[in-house]
């Protein structure tokens, strides 16, 4: 057989081979308001219908704000334009759309996966980047352009190029205070957030096999910053659970012969890969970045890096820019930075097992005086389940703001911001200058770090609190 | 789409690694659901001293009237990297940029590149650094060709470079096709697959 699960999904989808392009079937697409409604928009000026309208999503989350109460109305000055331009066209086209106010609204990659519109197997685009959070099910999701979503929902399909394969075997049991959050930027720490350009990349191993579902969809979110084309993980009995009975899943005799089909779906004993990584888990700390790309990371209990111990000059030049814009010394201690804001949310981090580590963490305790401190739950069914276990009373009480679901402050779109230059610990997956808002400083995390962190002022060992 | 067959220009200099889509354009410059009116923000946060009041940064090379006119951008390792919005080809293009030379590319943005009618080069890091030395040096010329069909790059000096890029991407800019029509051209085998599918996967049909 010697195929990889990589291989067998693609295989599946195509359609003809011209060349090096293979044409493949599309699934699922997803879109949402700041970059599905250039592609919608277009397609309409050109004439062109959406070919299967009954397997597209929409929904807003990009844009909108996360105060309670909100409405079309953003405090991102032309928020509205793409709010409404999205509804607009997305009630046109006849797609599903998981509006403002819809129970089932929230992060694009969140309520894929929370609806069941994401399953094993499936071929999924949307044109965001971190689609491929959603490989974490056995799907091969992977983020677009605009332009290959109008392709897409035109046409059904996309033309590319199969990329090639790497795997990254995890083995091990984790220590304390280290999640899949830390995994990931472990990995990208040690193989630069370029080391998997060119490939997709397939996670294993009795770590893996050992992680919760919702911890898994971490690990692929940031695929993407490792430069992969995206990342999967075999789908097993833990995936199946999560699957079963949820809104668009398949039920009855259909979710039988779907299980027999995704329980095919695994990387032959004998695949061969173009790439193999091993990491033992067990030399995992929690991690947190230090610089201005998700590769420049590093333990918690280490000392940020000296540029002049590096002989490649470019490498050297990014590391002395990243220092500058983030106020930092090389030598410098990472535990015990003080910090100005922390940020609990995005598609990597805001799930309702996130939201309960945080919970547990910060029962009975405050926020350090000083520190703005905020939870976005990621979809308005995590934020409802929440409140239904009283979580949110836990955050408050605790000193956290309480927030409607939406990317939020995971990056910057002229509304909402931390005051400028603040120094903010983050759930989120990007720490690029100004990704946050003018001058922030980001310093990427796992949830219960950022909580840590914020409970502490200064970013925080977890396992000391 | 616009025809790219030949290119002869100056080359602009961006020496740094993993440069991202958030700073090729900030997410706060794409105040509309277009693809153009994004130039004024292309790499706003390097360009301006204070985005807000458009102060300029006479230090960064956008900025530097002798590559005002360069239709050609040189920078490291995974450019383009990040996020996945298109508007980043868009503001280059609408800046005057026409190819990038880079040591590797962030795949979503290079296939934006391509749709968009944008060459993108990958070229080793030997070259690149040799390229960037040019490019930088006020006293000598920094006009660079490309010629799309022989897949080459001539430096100012005059050698000769070869480079890779799929047939199908080279001839989708060579001829400006439009990729979606091209598609509509397998509809019928992209509909029997389809009906085939149906009866195999009956569970993805909602």
């Amino acid at each position: 057989m010697h195929k990889t699960l990589f291989t067998k999904l693609w295989d599946q989808h195509e359609i003809l081979k011209r060349g090096s392009m293979s044409l493949l079937y599309i699934d699922r697409i997803f879109l949402h308001e700041r970059t599905g409604s250039v592609s919608l928009k277009e397609l309409e000026l050109k004439g062109r219908e959406v070919k299967n309208p009954e397997q597209v999503f929409c929904t807003m989350d990009h844009i909108i704000d996360t105060f309670p109460g909100r409405n079309d109305n953003t405090i991102m000055p032309s928020g509205r334009d793409f709010i409404v331009a999205t509804r607009n066209a997305a009630n046109k086209a006849k797609i599903n759309l998981f509006d403002i106010g819809n129970d089932k609204q929230g992060i694009v990659h969140v309520i894929s996966a929370e609806q069941g519109i994401t399953l094993p197997g499936l071929t999924q685009v949307c044109p965001d980047s971190h689609t491929c959070t959603l490989g974490a099910l056995g799907a091969l999701a992977w983020g677009i352009g605009s332009s290959e979503g109008e392709h897409a929902l035109a046409t059904k399909t996309l033309s590319l190029k199969k990329p090639k394969i790497m795997r990254a075997r995890f083995e091990g049991q984790l220590n304390k205070g280290v999640t899949s959050k830390d995994m990931i930027l472990y990995l990208i720490g040690n193989y630069t957030a370029s080391g998997g350009v060119g490939h997709a990349i397939e996670f294993s191993g009795d770590t893996i096999n050992s992680l919760e579902q919702e911890a898994r969809f971490t690990l692929c979110n940031m695929s993407v910053e490792f430069g992969c084309f995206t990342g999967l993980i075999a789908p097993d009995q833990k995936t199946f659970d999560f699957i079963y009975g949820r809104p668009f899943a398949p039920k009855g005799d259909d979710f039988e012969k779907a299980l027999t089909y995704w329980k095919g779906l695994y990387s032959d004993e004998d695949a061969i890969y173009d790439k193999e990584i091993y990491v033992k888990s067990n030399d995992i700390d929690p991690q947190v970045s230090w610089g201005t790309s998700p590769g420049q990371v590093i333990s918690i209990n280490s000392v940020i890096p000296d540029p002049d111990k590096i002989s490649d000059l470019s490498l050297k030049s990014s590391h002395s820019k990243a220092l500058e814009y983030m106020d930092l010394k090389p030598g410098q201690s990472m535990d015990g930075i003080s910090i100005d804001a922390a940020f609990i949310g995005s598609c990597t981090n805001s799930r309702i097992s996130d939201l309960r580590d945080v919970a547990k963490l910060v029962r009975g305790r405050k926020v350090s005086p000083g520190v703005k401190a905020i939870i976005v739950p990621g979809s308005t069914q995590i934020k409802n389940q929440s409140e239904t276990e009283g979580l949110d009373r836990i955050f408050k009480e605790a000193g956290f703001e309480w927030r409607e679901s939406g990317c939020s402050m995971c990056f910057y779109v002229g509304g909402e911001s931390f005051k400028d230059g603040s120094r903010v610990v983050s759930s989120t997956n990007r720490n690029f200058e100004n990704r946050q808002g003018p001058g922030i400083k980001t310093h990427l995390a796992s949830p219960i770090t950022v909580a840590a962190s914020a409970l502490k002022g200064k970013i925080t060992d977890v396992r000391r609190v | 789409m616009k025809r790219f067959r030949e290119l002869s220009s100056i080359a602009i200099p961006l020496m740094r690694s993993n440069v991202d889509t958030d700073a090729i354009i900030p997410s706060r410059e794409i105040k509309g659901v277009s693809k153009t009116g994004l130039s004024d923000g292309l790499f706003a946060n390097w360009r301006y001293k204070n985005v807000d009041n458009r102060e300029i940064d006479t230090t960064f090379v956008f900025n530097n009237e002798r590559y005002s006119s360069a239709e050609i951008l040189i920078s490291g390792v995974n450019f383009g990297c990040g996020s996945s919005r298109e508007h980043a080809v868009w503001a280059l293009k609408e800046w005057g940029i026409r190819s990038i030379f880079a040591i590797s590319f962030g795949s979503i943005f290079f296939n934006n590149c391509v749709r968009n009618g944008i060459l993108p080069i990958i070229l080793n890091e030997e070259i690149i650094k040799k390229f960037i030395l040019i490019a930088e040096d006020e006293t000598s010329s920094n006009y660079f060709r490309i010629n799309l069909p022989t897949k080459s790059v001539f430096s100012p000096d005059n050698i000769e470079y070869n480079f890779d890029l799929l047939d199908s991407y080279a001839d989708m800019l060579i001829e400006g096709l439009d990729p979606i029509g091209l598609t509509l051209k397998d509809k019928h085998e992209i509909d029997l697959f389809q009906k085939d599918d149906i009866k195999k996967r009956p569970w993805v049909y909602i």
